[in-house]
């Protein structure tokens, strides 16, 4: 019922966070950068690829979402205390699943993802040196 | 009584789409009466009258704002401006399908009116598919969907004024998708109709050009402007985020430039025939997938739509009964369509089909990255796919493709040798290695793919430009001028999207008024903000000072805005383009101390991305117009196309 | 078997139908769970919300006994709706422990004074980042929790009255 709540309130509304707001400051870093630029890049890319719980189809890094900014804090924070990006993944992944990450699994069936392509290159390959005139010598 | 003529002339058009496609079969079969072969070009064009008549009443419904139409009661209001009236007859549903299906009934006239190129009963055939597929559209109309049904009573006034739909940009988007849908089922029909009379052949694949340049040329435009326009709306500078709607039109518009490049060989050399055949009926089926994913909602995307469980399995219902019946077709049929000639490995043909299977290996991994959530889903996985997949699977194909691009046209038909193409070559080849020397050295920390991709940008942008080399320009055909502008304006959109990537600044900031930030080489500072009140909304208004070195100050007006109906915050952002990019500024809340949240951006050269989309549709233009011109059809088609 | 190869773009496409199909049939499900159901609450100590109640550390909740988890908050509308359920399981003697999710003190006062307490302990989470430890992606949700500190259930959104049944059976199941 929540959820049927929050789609009608997308239809209405376009992208406005679907929560209700609370009335407290955002997260410490949500909107706060890293000093170090190089762990603030850092900080950014991983932000850019893990997905908000709360928004339709955005990464935390584009989202105003309140939920959003306390995962984008979450993140500097671990980032700023030296934790590595992948480690903070894994954390997120092990708490909400595979969902919360754009990065598909690399492991079992979702292997498809980039053994396919492959596959439509190898054949289209074949496919194409078929029709390439042998040389005649 | 209006809206009562409009479903009847909806009717009859439906009609004649029966009957264009009886006669069109019937004139296939008895092959002794040619009468009935005569009688499917008026009936084609009558069905395209009718049908533009009925959507003509539908706009006037609007125009009126009759609200016993209950379409004209849930999507307009009086008070609207006219051109969200106007724009708001096709802005919904039914209305859209209605536009669907004129601008595929008026094609289908235009073919009969113009066609001469094709054989008589291949002309036949592909009006019979044409009459086929509006018939499937009419259905859906007629009976799910009609736009003309009446509501009693009728409301005082219309519940459309929906403040955040209205939007030049929302108001264009749609139409110029669906002709670049239309035109892919137009080629579809073609394919069709060509592999009915196993007259797969150069004329044939002259007849369809037109309608797929026409096709793309609008798809590169709507994806172009959807991108900017996520780019303003969603306030965080990005400009495409492999979301399933946009996916969705990138999957046609990456078809479809396949196709066009097929079609060229099939026209010129007369080979890839059923390749060409195959890629018609994938072009389409990608706009029916494309169609359908947008409108069933079966994925969940930050640009929303109304959508419609319901409509999306009518939508899937004629997505099988098409492609199906055309895949059978082809499996009975192409056996007896020889692929025709092969090719020298140094060739322009041999070109042409490497950027062919890029492009399909492309396809397929937006398809597959698209659609595999749901695969998962079935099997009991939630996973999420983004640009950690899209970027790097897609990206380095896009890379090769880029190169074979540079070197495609440099090369002759039929034959052409190594060594002399490495000569033309030189040149392109030494900038792309200068440029990637140099970033490598002056930017070491930018990403793989955006590294290669200024280097590859750099090297397209030369080899494009290398066909008119030594040429005189005034005497280069048309044509050829729109190859060189789509290739530049590929290099162009690259080299934007990879230096937005790798030099893009950003400053999350809390000011207070008076106070200033430094993004890139700009210092903005935060001169006032007070609420300002729009025609159906109020606002925070920033007003920012951005100053460049000592140069001349200029002035940011981002506002944070609240709607009252429905109630909804959005943020505007502040986008001011300067020569050499944009600087980007968002308002977001106030601190407890009373200092406000900024959000600024500079972004170098993102407007190439734009520029590069523009240039791509231009080159599609004029290569349109050099056809239509040197084959000596006059202008007639374009008008339709 | 050339001829076969013919019919290979026929099956692909058959199979794409397959997918598209299916999707409409189940939706993308906008519902993520958490994947922590079945392992131990991970380690935090969080302030109390209020004066009047102690704070809520993962100690508290490995204290033999089962007890349920709320997160809610003042500002959320669904958490009212879910008050009289959550009070009507405290009369039945199960013992309830709350975090409230960026929240201020005196809202979280008003919010108990105006739809009844239910709670032994409220953690304060000021920037839900105990909320994200537990894998929970909003307002409300509940958790039933085993003695040893395990997490044996999850429920996504409001408690409502036909939940209750099922809320108790987990935590019999807990014990």
């Amino acid at each position: 019922m929540m959820i049927r709540g929050l789609i009608l309130l997308i239809l209405a509304g376009l992208s406005a966070p679907v929560l209700a707001d609370s009335r407290m400051d955002a997260a410490p870093y949500a909107y706060v950068q890293l000093k170090d630029p190089a762990k603030e890049r850092q900080a950014k890319e991983l932000m850019a690829t893990i997905r908000c719980l709360v928004c339709q189809g955005q990464s935390i890094a584009d989202s105003d979402a309140e939920m959003a900014g306390d995962m984008r804090s979450l993140i500097r924070e671990r980032i700023e205390k030296g934790e590595k990006p992948e480690a903070i993944r894994a954390w997120l992944v092990e708490r909400y699943g595979d969902w919360v990450t754009y990065a598909p699994p690399t492991r079992g069936s979702s292997l498809v993802l980039w053994g396919l392509p492959l596959v439509l290159l190898m054949f289209g390959t074949g496919l194409a040196m078929s029709r390439i005139r042998r040389k005649a010598r | 009584m209006i809206a009562e003529i409009g479903l009847g002339l909806l009717w009859l058009a439906a009609g004649l789409a029966v009957l264009q496609s009886v006669l069109g079969g019937l004139a296939l079969k008895l092959t002794h009466r040619p009468d009935l072969g005569g009688a499917i070009k008026p009936v084609a064009i009558a069905q395209g009258v009718l049908a533009t008549c009925a959507f003509v009443v539908l706009v006037y419904l609007f125009m009126i704002s009759d609200m016993s139409v209950k379409l004209v009661a849930d999507n307009s209001h009086s008070e609207k401006p006219w051109l969200y009236k106007f724009s708001g007859s096709w802005g919904n549903h039914e209305g859209s399908m209605l536009l669907w299906v004129t601008i595929l009934a008026l094609s289908g006239g235009g073919i009969a009116l113009l066609e001469r190129r094709v054989r008589r009963d291949t002309l036949i055939a592909t009006l019979m598919a044409q009459g086929l597929i509006a018939l499937g559209f009419y259905a859906f109309l007629l009976f799910s969907s009609n736009p003309f049904a009446r509501l009693n009573p009728a409301p005082s006034d219309g519940n459309g004024l929906n403040p955040l739909l209205q939007d030049p940009g929302l108001a264009l988007h749609p139409p110029t998708l669906y002709l670049g849908y239309v035109g892919m089922s137009v080629a579809f029909s073609f394919a069709v109709g060509a592999l009915l009379t196993k007259d797969v052949g150069p004329a044939f694949a002259r007849a369809m050009r037109p309608w797929v340049l026409g096709a793309w040329v609008f798809l590169t435009l709507g994806i172009t402007a959807g991108s900017y326009w996520a780019y303003y709306e969603l306030g965080w500078g990005g400009w495409w985020f492999w979301d399933p709607v946009e996916n969705a039109s990138l999957m046609p518009w990456l078809a479809a430039t396949a196709l066009l490049h097929s079609v060229t060989v099939l026209a010129t050399r007369d080979a890839l025939r059923a390749w060409t055949i195959m890629l018609a009926v994938v072009a389409f089926s990608m706009s029916m997938i494309g169609t359908f994913l947008v409108r069933s909602g079966i994925l969940t995307s930050v640009h929303a739509f109304a959508v419609d469980p319901q409509r999306g399995t009518f939508i899937l219902a004629l997505l099988l009964i098409y492609i199906g019946a055309a895949l059978t077709l082809f499996a009975l049929r192409v056996g007896t369509v020889r692929e025709g000639a092969t090719f020298e490995p140094v060739s322009r043909e041999a070109a042409l089909v490497l950027n062919n299977l890029f492009l399909t290996v492309i396809l397929g991994v937006v398809l597959i990255g698209t659609l595999y959530p749901i695969v998962a889903q079935a099997m009991g996985q939630q996973i999420s796919i983004g640009p950690p997949y899209f970027n790097p699977a897609a990206g380095s194909v896009a890379l090769l493709l880029v190169v074979a691009m540079a070197a495609g046209p440099l090369m002759r038909w039929r034959r052409d040798g190594a060594g002399a193409l490495m000569r033309r070559m030189a040149l392109p080849l030494a900038l792309g290695a200068v440029v990637m020397g140099l970033v490598r050295l002056m930017a070491p920390e930018i990403s793989i793919l955006s590294w290669l991709g200024l280097s590859a940008a750099a090297l397209a942008a030369a080899g494009s430009l290398a066909p008119l080399w030594g040429r005189n320009l005034r005497r280069t055909p048309l044509f050829t001028w729109g190859m060189v502008v789509s290739h530049l304006g590929v290099a162009v959109a690259l080299a934007g999207m990879a230096t937005d990537t790798a030099f893009m600044k950003e400053r999350l900031v809390a000011v207070s008024e008076g106070e200033a930030a430094d993004v890139g080489p700009y210092s903005v500072r935060l001169v006032m903000v007070a609420p300002v009140i729009g025609p159906n909304w109020t606002a925070l208004e920033a007003t920012m000072e951005a100053q460049r070195g000592t140069s001349r100050p200029f002035t940011l007006k981002p506002q944070a805005r609240n709607y009252s109906n429905p109630p909804t915050d959005t943020s505007e952002a502040a986008i001011s383009t300067r020569w050499d990019g944009q600087l980007y500024a968002v308002l977001g809340k106030q601190n407890a101390d009373g200092s406000w949240q900024l959000r600024l951006w500079w972004k170098p050269w993102v407007t190439l991305i734009w520029l590069g989309g523009g240039l791509i549709a231009l080159g599609g233009v004029l290569s349109l117009l050099g056809r239509l011109w040197r084959e000596r059809r006059g202008l007639g088609e374009a008008t339709h196309a | 078997m050339r001829k076969l190869l013919l019919w290979v773009p026929l099956m692909v496409f058959a199979l794409f139908a397959g997918v598209l199909l299916r999707g409409l049939i189940a939706p993308e499900s906008g519902t993520i769970s958490s994947k922590m159901v079945g392992k131990a609450v991970p380690d935090f100590t969080l302030p109390a919300a209020i004066a009047s109640h102690p704070g809520l550390s993962s100690a508290d909740l490995k204290s033999g006994k089962p007890v349920l988890l709320n997160i809610f908050a003042s500002w959320c509308l669904p958490c009212a709706t879910e008050a009289p359920i959550l009070l009507e399981l405290e009369k039945q003697g199960v013992e309830i422990h709350a975090i409230a999710i960026r929240d201020k003190p005196e809202d979280v006062v008003a919010f108990l004074r105006q739809h009844g307490d239910p709670y032994a302990r409220i953690g304060s989470d000021v920037s839900s980042q105990v909320q994200i430890s537990l894998g929970s992606s909003g307002v409300p949700e509940s958790f039933v929790i085993d003695g040893k500190g395990i997490v044996r259930m999850q429920h996504l959104g409001d408690i409502r009255a036909e939940d209750v049944p099922k809320i108790l059976a987990a935590l019999k199941a807990a014990e």
